[in-house]
C-alpha cells in the first residue's frame, strides 16, 4: 500500500509527530544537437560565448525559431511517463532581470503546457511502490552562466548554455521522505536515459533539482513550503530534505512560523540557507512570447512517436522476472543504468541469465567500483566477459579460475582464451591423470578414509587435497565424482538443495 | 532631364536602363540634396556616403552588363530600426548609443540584393514609439511642409517620420518604414507621401529593432503608388528565421496594377467618422468615395462596430509587448551603460539614462498591464478585443475587396502641440491602428491640401495578402486625385 | 484605476529603471491618465470570446536540429560596453 510507505517517515517532536512533504520540479538538459530556438551547438564546455547565435545573445530584432527535435524529445518524455500530451501549448515569456539572461525573458511555458499530468512509480524495496504524480512537463531556454572567481569585482558572463532546451518535470506534492526523493530523481533519471531525451549528467548540469519541503501534522493541510534551488547530486537531494525538514520542524515547535522562500543548499556544510538576492518578491509578468505562435502536435505525431519508444525499466524489470527468471531485486539492479541492462542482455544471450546477472552485480561492479568507471566504460565488455562464461560452461576453466582470468582481463585487455592458454590455466578433466592424483592421497591418508565413511562431508577435504597436488587445475567436479567412487560414498543428500 | 531628385523609381529605373543617367549620378544628387537640407529636416540621422557610391558603382557596373534586380541603382534610405551590417543601428534611442550590428536585416537585404542603394539611415520616434518623431534622441525631424505663409515647423508624423521626410523632401527616391499603429500610413499622410503597410507576416521581422511583435510590420514609403508596388516586390518574403512570416509566394504587385477599379466593391465604414475629424478631413473622405464611384467602383456602408476600441486596446496590447522585447538593453551586451554599485544599479542607471520618457512610459504601462493580477483584466482583455476587431474586418471583407477611410483625422500638427498629453497624442493613430490590430494590409495615398496649404492622405484597407487588389485600388485612386503637389524647398542651404 | 506613487515606483523596479521622485510624481498622472482610457474596454462583452492567439492563421515553422550556427565569439562581443576574452563583464554579481 502506498500510503503505508508514506506514513512510515514520520518525524517524532516534543510536540508529536511530523510529515514530511516533497515536491520536486526537476531540470532536465534536452538532447539535441542545437539549441531550443537557435542553431548553435549545445556541446558542453566550449570556450566563451563560442557556441553562441545572434538569437541567443538576444541582439536586436534577432527571433526564435524552434527546433522539432527538442519538441519531440518533450513528448517522448511524456510518454515515457505516462503523462497526457498537450496537442497544443504556448510558449510564454516569464520575464526578470539577470545578467545571464540575455532577452530579460526565459521563453518557457506557463499556462499550457506541451505535457500534462502522468506517474512515475518507485520501487521502494521493503516499503513496496510509491506512485509519484508528475503535474506537468514544459520546454523552456536555459539561461548563461555567470562566473563570479575571475575578478574581485567583477562578474564574467558567458552565454554558450544560453537557449539550451531544458525540459522542467514538476511533480506533485508526493514524496514523503528524502529516501523517497532520492529514488524519484533517480527513477526518473534512469528513465530519461531509457529515453535517450537527457544524459543525465548531474556534474554537468544536465540534470539539477529545486525541491520543495514543508512539513505538517499528519492530516494537516500542506504546510509553507521552501524552496531549495539547483540541488545536483542525488545525495545532496536526501541530505538537502533531512536538514530542511528538521529545520522547519525546529522552528515550528519552538512556536515560530515557516517563511516561504527560496534556499541554497551548501553540500560543505550539510544545511540549506536563504537566498538573500532571490528575496525580492518575483513578478515575473507571464503572457504568450508573441514572436512565436502556437505549437501544435498531430495525433499521428504522437502515435508515431510512441510507437518507436524503447522498453522502459519497469517492462524490463518484469520482462527480466518472467523471460529470465531473475530475483526482483537483481532485475532491478540490472535495469536501474539502461546500459548495465543492454550490458546484461547481451551477456546473457544464449547463456545462464543468474549466472551472468551474478557476474555483473558481483565481479564487474566490483571492479567498475575501483576502477571508478561506468558500465559504458568497462575494460571488459560484454563479448569479453561471455568468452569467460562460455569456457566456464564448456569446464575449460573453474569458478575460482575464471575469477583470476577476469582479473587480468581487466588489467590487460587480453581475451580470456589467451589468458587461459598462456597461463596454463585448462581445467585436467582426463580422469586418468585425477585418478593416479587421487590414489596418491587415499594412500597416504587412511585415517581421513576411514573418517569419510561415516562422515561423507568430510569428502571436501580430499578435494582440496587433489585440487592442492594439480596446482587448482582438476576439474572439481571430476576429481568428486572419481572420489565417491573410490570411496564408495553415494551422492550427498543436500547435494542438490 | 528633369531634376534627378525629382524622379520616381520608375522613372528613375527607365533611365538607368537606358543609361541616359547613372547611379553614381544619381546617387551622388540624392548625398548632395542631403548634405544640403539636413540641418533644416533632420531626417538622416547618418549618411553612408562611402557605401553608397560603392554601391552605385557596383550597381552600374551591373547595368552596364545589362544585368541587376529591380531597384538596381536606386538609392533609398533606412529607417534606422533595421539593422545594418557595419552601420550603426540605434532605433534612435541613446539605449544604442553607437551599436554596429554584425548582421543585416532581412527586409533590407532583400533591397540589396534587388540593387538598392543605401544612402544612410533615418530618423524615427525612439523605438518607432510616436507619431510625431519628437522622440528621437537626435532630435525632432521637421516636416518639409509648412502651413501656408507661415514659417512654423511642423511635424512629419511619426514614428517614421525620417522616411516619410526625405521621400516627400527628395532626400530619397523612396525609404523603408515600420508600421506598429500606424507609423507609416501617419507620416505618408502628413508629408504627402504613399505609405504602404503590407499584411503581417508579408515582410520578416528579423533584424528589424522590435517594438511590439504581434504587430510591427515593415514597408515602404514612396512618391507613387507603383514606386510602393516595385519596393513592396523587393522588400517581401518568407523567412524561415522569422516563425510569424507567411510562407506564401510574393506576386509581381506592378502587374495588373493600372487594371482600374470597375466593379471593385469599396467599403466604408460608418464608425470610421470619429470625435475630432475635421470638417475638410470628411470633406475629402467623400472625394474619395465619389472619385471611386467614377472610377467604376461600387460604394457599401459597412459596420466595423468594435473600431473604438482598438486605440485602447492597443495601448495594452503594444506596451506589454514593448516592455518584454526592451527588456534586453541592459547594459550588459551592447549599447549604452552607465556604471552604478551593483549590477541592478547598473540596470536601472542604463536604463534611466538610455531610455526617453515617451520609451519609459510605454515601458511602465506594459510592465503595469502584465504585473501579478491585472494580466486578465487587461492584456486579457484586449486579445479578447483584438479577436472581435478582426472578426469585423472579416465579416466586412465578406462584402466588399477594399475599404477606404481617411489616414489621420487631421493633418500635421506643429511642433510640441500634442506632446502636452500623451492619450491626445496617441489619437493620431484611431484611422490606422485598426489595421494592425488585425494583421491588414493598407495603404496611404496622398489626396490634396488642407486649408492649412499641408497634405491630407486616404486610407484604403485591403483583406490579408491581398496588396494585390489593395495596389490596384490606390493606383485607380491615385490617378484620380491627379498630379499631386510638392513641397516648396527652404531647406536648401545651397541655392 | 488609478495609478499611485507607490505603485509607479513598484512597477520601475520591475522594469529596472530608475524613476527620480519628480519623474515618479509626472507619471502618476500620466499613467493613471492612460490606464483609465484604456479601461472603456470593460464596455466591450468578450464572455465566450477567444483572445487574439495568432495574426495570421497558420502553423509554426520548425527548424531541423542542425547546428548551422555559433562560432562567432566575436561577432557576439563585438559591441560589448566591457569584455574580457570572450566574456561579458559585469559588476559583481551577489547570489
Ligand atoms: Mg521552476
Ligand atoms: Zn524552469
Amino acid at each position: 500500500m502506498p500510503n503505508d510507505a508514506r506514513t512510515s517517515h514520520l518525524i517524532e517532536g516534543d510536540t508529536g509527530s511530523w510529515e514530511i512533504v516533497i515536491g520536486l520540479e526537476v531540470h532536465a538538459q534536452v538532447v539535441s544537437k542545437s539549441k531550443l530556438f537557435s542553431g548553435a551547438s549545445t556541446e558542453f564546455g566550449g570556450s566563451p560565448n563560442a557556441q553562441v547565435s545572434l538569437v541567443d545573445a538576444a541582439m536586436p530584432g534577432m527571433l526564435p525559431v524552434i527546433n522539432r527535435e527538442c519538441v519531440e524529445q518533450a513528448v517522448r518524455t511524456g510518454l515515457g511517463l505516462n503523462a497526457q500530451i498537450n496537442l497544443v501549448s504556448v510558449f510564454d515569456r516569464k520575464n526578470y532581470f539577470y545578467p545571464d539572461l540575455p532577452q530579460g525573458y526565459q521563453i518557457s511555458q506557463f499556462t499550457k503546457p506541451i505535457v500534462g499530468e502522468g506517474e512515475i512509480v518507485l520501487d521502494m524495496g521493503e516499503e513496496g511502490e510509491v506512485s509519484v504524480g508528475i503535474e506537468r512537463l514544459h520546454l523552456e531556454q536555459d539561461a548563461g552562466k555567470s562566473l563570479h572567481d575571475q575578478h574581485p569585482d567583477h562578474s564574467y558572463v558567458d552565454l554558450n548554455r544560453s537557449g539550451i532546451a531544458l525540459m522542467e518535470i514538476v511533480s506533485k506534492p508526493d514524496l514523503r521522505s528524502a529516501e523517497q526523493a532520492k529514488v524519484y530523481v533517480a527513477k526518473l533519471r534512469t528513465i530519461l536515459r531509457y529515453l535517450g531525451t537527457c544524459d543525465g549528467n548531474m556534474e554537468e548540469g544536465s540534470l539539477r533539482a529545486d525541491v520543495n519541503v514543508s512539513v505538517r501534522k499528519p492530516g494537516d493541510e500542506l504546510g509553507t513550503r521552501c524552496e531549495i534551488k539547483n540541488v545536483n547530486s542525488i545525495r545532496f537531494i536526501g541530505e538537502a530534505v533531512d536538514y530542511e525538514a528538521a529545520r522547519q520542524v525546529e522552528i515550528l515547535e519552538d512556536g515560530g512560523e515557516i517563511i516561504q522562500e527560496t534556499r541554497l543548499f551548501d553540500p560543505d556544510a550539510g544545511e540549506t540557507r536563504s537566498m538573500r538576492s532571490k528575496e525580492e518578491a518575483h513578478d515575473y509578468r507571464y503572457f504568450p512570447d508573441p514572436d512565436l505562435l502556437p505549437l501544435e502536435l498531430s495525433q499521428d505525431d504522437v502515435e508515431r512517436i510512441k510507437a518507436e519508444l524503447p522498453e522502459l525499466p519497469d517492462a524490463r524489470k518484469a520482462r527480466f522476472m518472467r523471460e529470465l527468471a531473475l530475483e526482483h531485486d537483481v532485475a532491478e539492479r540490472l535495469v536501474a543504468d539502461r546500459d548495465v541492462a543492454e550490458y546484461f542482455e547481451a551477456l546473457a544471450r544464449g547463456r545462464d541469465a543468474n549466472l551472468a546477472a551474478n557476474w555483473i552485480t558481483g565481479e564487474l561492479f566490483g571492479a567498475l567500483n575501483k576502477l571508478d568507471l561506468t558500465i559504458d566504460r568497462s575494460p571488459v565488455d560484454a563479448n569479453q566477459l561471455g568468452a569467460l562464461l562460455d569456457l566456464m560452461d564448456d569446464g575449460a576453466v573453474s569458478g575460482r579460475t575464471a575469477k583470476d582470468v577476469f582479473e587480468t582481463m581487466l588489467a590487460t585487455g587480453q581475451p580470456a582464451g589467451e589468458i587461459v592458454a598462456a597461463q596454463g590455466l585448462e581445467q585436467v578433466s582426463d580422469t586418468g591423470a585425477i585418478e593416479q592424483v587421487v590414489d596418491e592421497v587415499i594412500a597416504a591418508n587412511p585415517d581421513q578414509v576411514e573418517q569419510v565413511k561415516s562422515k561423507p562431508k568430510t569428502l571436501g577435504w580430499f578435494v582440496g587435497q587433489v585440487m592442492q597436488k594439480t596446482g587448482g587445475k582438476a576439474n572439481p567436479q571430476t576429481v568428486n565424482d572419481i572420489l565417491r567412487r573410490k570411496l564408495e560414498i553415494g551422492d550427498d543428500q543436500d547435494q542438490d538443495s | 532631364m528633369s531634376d534627378l531628385t525629382d524622379l520616381t523609381i520608375a522613372e528613375a529605373s527607365k533611365a538607368l536602363s537606358s543609361k541616359e543617367i547613372s547611379s553614381l549620378e544619381l546617387t551622388q544628387a540624392h548625398l548632395e540634396a542631403i548634405g544640403s537640407a539636413n540641418t533644416a529636416l533632420n531626417a538622416f540621422v547618418l549618411t553612408a556616403d562611402e557605401q553608397a557610391i560603392e554601391m552605385a558603382k557596383a550597381s552600374d557596373a551591373r547595368l552596364t552588363k545589362g544585368e541587376g534586380g529591380v531597384l538596381e541603382g536606386i538609392p533609398i534610405g533606412v529607417k534606422d530600426l533595421f539593422c545594418t551590417r557595419g552601420v550603426r543601428t540605434t532605433a534612435c534611442s541613446n539605449i544604442l548609443d553607437g551599436f554596429t550590428p554584425t548582421y543585416e536585416s532581412r527586409v533590407t537585404a532583400n533591397l540589396w540584393d534587388a540593387g538598392a542603394v543605401m544612402l544612410g539611415k533615418l530618423s524615427c520616434d525612439e523605438f518607432a514609439m510616436g507619431s510625431s518623431t519628437e522622440t528621437s534622441c537626435f532630435g525632432p525631424c521637421i516636416n518639409p511642409w509648412r502651413r501656408s505663409g507661415t514659417a512654423d515647423k511642423l511635424v512629419p508624423g511619426g514614428s517614421s517620420g525620417g522616411s516619410s521626410t526625405a521621400v516627400a523632401a527628395r532626400l530619397c527616391l523612396a525609404a523603408t518604414a515600420t508600421d506598429t499603429g500606424g507609423s507609416i500610413r501617419q507620416p505618408a499622410a502628413l508629408t504627402g507621401t504613399v505609405g504602404l503597410k503590407p499584411t503581417y507576416g508579408r515582410c520578416s521581422r528579423w533584424g528589424i529593432v522590435a517594438f511590439a511583435s504581434s504587430l510591427d510590420q515593415a514597408g515602404p514609403i514612396t512618391r507613387s503608388v507603383t514606386d510602393a508596388a516595385i519596393m513592396l516586390s523587393a522588400m517581401a518574403g518568407y523567412d524561415r528565421r522569422d516563425t510569424t512570416s507567411v510562407d506564401l509566394p510574393v506576386p509581381d504587385y506592378c502587374a495588373g496594377l493600372d487594371e482600374g477599379i470597375k466593379g471593385l466593391k469599396v467599403g466604408i465604414p460608418a464608425e470610421y467618422r470619429v470625435e475630432g475629424m475635421g470638417a475638410e478631413v470628411d470633406a475629402l473622405w467623400q472625394q474619395g468615395i465619389e472619385w471611386a464611384k467614377q472610377a467604376g467602383a461600387e460604394i457599401r456602408e459597412v459596420s466595423l462596430p468594435h473600431t473604438k476600441y482598438a486605440l485602447p486596446a492597443y495601448y495594452i496590447v503594444a506596451p506589454a509587448e514593448a516592455s518584454s522585447n526592451l527588456a534586453r538593453y541592459d547594459g550588459v551586451r551592447y549599447g549604452l551603460r552607465v556604471p552604478g554599485s551593483d549590477v541592478i544599479e547598473m540596470y536601472q542607471n542604463t536604463r534611466a539614462a538610455g531610455f526617453g520618457s515617451e520609451v519609459k512610459r510605454r515601458v511602465l504601462i506594459g510592465t503595469y498591464v502584465l504585473s501579478a493580477g491585472y494580466y486578465d483584466a487587461y492584456y486579457l482583455k484586449a486579445q479578447k478585443v483584438r479577436a472581435l476587431i478582426k472578426r469585423d474586418f472579416d465579416r466586412a471583407f465578406e462584402d466588399v475587396d477594399v475599404l477606404l477611410t481617411p489616414t489621420t483625422p487631421s493633418p500635421a500638427f506643429a511642433l510640441g502641440e500634442k506632446s502636452g498629453d500623451p492619450v491626445e497624442m496617441y489619437l493620431n493613430d484611431i484611422l490606422t491602428v485598426t489595421v494592425n490590430m488585425a494583421g491588414l494590409p493598407a495603404v496611404s495615398i496622398p489626396a490634396g491640401l488642407s486649408g492649412e496649404g499641408t497634405p491630407l492622405g486616404l486610407q484604403l484597407i485591403a483583406n490579408a495578402f491581398d496588396e494585390t487588389t489593395l495596389l490596384r485600388a490606390a493606383r485607380a485612386l491615385e490617378e484620380a486625385a491627379g498630379p499631386q503637389p510638392a513641397p516648396e524647398n527652404w531647406w536648401s542651404t545651397t541655392p | 484605476m488609478k495609478v499611485d506613487r507607490a505603485t509607479v515606483q513598484h512597477i520601475a523596479r520591475l522594469a529596472r529603471i530608475t524613476v527620480s521622485d519628480d519623474e515618479a510624481a509626472r507619471f502618476e498622472g500620466e499613467l493613471s491618465g492612460i490606464i483609465e482610457w484604456v479601461e472603456q474596454l470593460e464596455e466591450v462583452d468578450t464572455d465566450g470570446v477567444e483572445p487574439m492567439t495568432r495574426v495570421v492563421e497558420m502553423a509554426m515553422t520548425q527548424r531541423d536540429d542542425e547546428v548551422n550556427d555559433g562560432g562567432i565569439a566575436d561577432d557576439i562581443v563585438a559591441n560589448a560596453p566591457e569584455k574580457a576574452d570572450h566574456f561579458f563583464v559585469v559588476p559583481k554579481v551577489v547570489e
